[in-house]
């Protein structure tokens, strides 16, 4: 029934590219496997399990970095898992912290199997209703500038459901040391210190 | 321990439990808070409300804190969790976070279904708590008298944030004290 336009990566891409100091969480499976191919960075933490933590992931870090912009790229299946972390966030309200939601209503490493946005749920809908300063459903290109604008310059928290293609797109791993990715953010983002705290 | 004019004994003192808990929150550079609330932990979650040093986070489900904590790391921030033991279920999957990539986490655990509880629905999980937080891999300390607490949740943190471990200080039904309906333990 999606009459989805919109490709993953090339939105992904597009909100990534020349993306200053942007911290990023990706949530597991093809999110994560979007901001790689989208070049692996080291301020961007893939997640490979812990499903439903993304979101919380990036409030506790954009809570600990108030002067950063920081972004959660995550999916339909793993914003569900944890949607009760939008009422948490919106109790927070941090002006730092935007969410995008790849959605194309599957499950897409289990075998494609609907979720529950393809009966009807609308994230953004949740999102506005717990309290986030702007959520929208994101669905041509035309509006991809504006999801852009709200991610790096937007008062958050802002939340877009943009829903993309089911079309199978290639692996592109991320590293899944999970230490490795904790300590190169964070000697990337505090320096030596890091290592010594 | 301020608000207990009336009664400046040592013993009183130490009696002010939660008080402790708060001030080695504070010397330990805790900067974000977060919980599930319960009864036993009514005024630790006050006195944090109370601290403009520290973020609180209310949150729907105990396993949020888990990736809050795990967020805040990563941003540099030291950051504990409160729940009751009930709750420590629901954080299972969430902890292969500490245990994939060592990041520190502190859990103060109040215990239900353990000392004369009166409410059976309490008792499976109560009781499953320190293994499924060991299962988990999580270390775990028991806070039993008042005035151990500041000594053990100091220990606590220093296992959890100078070992990159997660921790949980399981406190004792005893020391809340036993709760029945229509009565604040």
């Amino acid at each position: 029934m999606s009459d989805a336009k919109l490709e993953r990566r090339k939105v992904v891409r597009t909100l990534l590219d020349r993306r200053g100091d942007l911290l990023v969480v990706a949530g597991l499976g093809s999110s994560a496997w979007d901001c790689t191919a989208a070049g692996d960075h080291p301020l961007t933490f893939p997640l490979w399990g812990a499903m439903g933590s993304a979101s919380m992931m990036g409030l506790g870090l954009a809570l600990a970095q108030p002067r950063r912009r920081v972004l959660v790229v995550t999916g339909d299946g793993e914003m569900l898992m944890g949607l009760g972390s939008l009422a948490t966030i919106a109790a927070l309200r941090p002006g730092n912290l935007a969410i995008v939601v790849l959605d194309n209503e599957r499950y897409g490493e289990t075998g494609m199997q609907q979720t529950h946005t393809a009966y009807g749920t609308d994230l953004a809908a949740v999102a506005l209703a717990c309290g986030f300063a702007e959520a929208k459903l994101i669905r041509s290109d035309a509006q991809i500038a504006s999801v852009r604008s709200g991610i790096y310059h937007g008062k958050g928290p802002r939340l877009y459901q943009v829903k993309v293609k089911r079309d199978a797109v290639p692996l592109v791993l991320p590293p899944r040391d999970g230490a490795y990715l904790k300590h190169r953010f964070r000697e990337a983002l505090l320096g030596k210190r890091a290592a010594s705290e | 321990m301020q608000r207990k004019t009336s009664d400046t004994s040592a013993g009183a003192a130490a009696a002010d439990w939660p008080g402790a808990i708060h001030r080695v929150l504070k010397s330990e550079g805790i900067g974000q808070v977060s919980y599930v609330p319960d009864a036993g932990h009514k005024r630790l979650i006050e006195l944090c409300h109370a601290d403009k040093g520290m973020t609180v986070v209310p949150l729907t489900t105990e396993e949020e804190g888990i990736g809050l904590a795990a967020g805040a790391w990563l941003g540099g921030e030291r950051a504990a969790l409160l729940m009751q033991s009930s709750g420590v279920g629901n954080c299972v999957n969430a902890l292969t976070l500490s245990a994939n990539c060592g990041f520190p986490l502190l859990m103060i655990v109040t215990m239900r279904g353990e000392w004369g509880e009166f409410n059976p629905w309490q008792i499976p999980m109560g009781q499953a708590t320190p293994d499924a937080l060991r299962l988990g891999g999580v270390r775990t300390l028991r806070l039993e008298r008042a005035e151990d607490a500041l000594d053990t949740v100091t220990a606590a943190a220093k296992l959890a944030f100078g070992g990159y471990a997660a921790v949980a200080v399981l406190i004792a039904q005893r020391l809340i004290g036993t709760k029945s309906f229509g009565e604040e333990p």
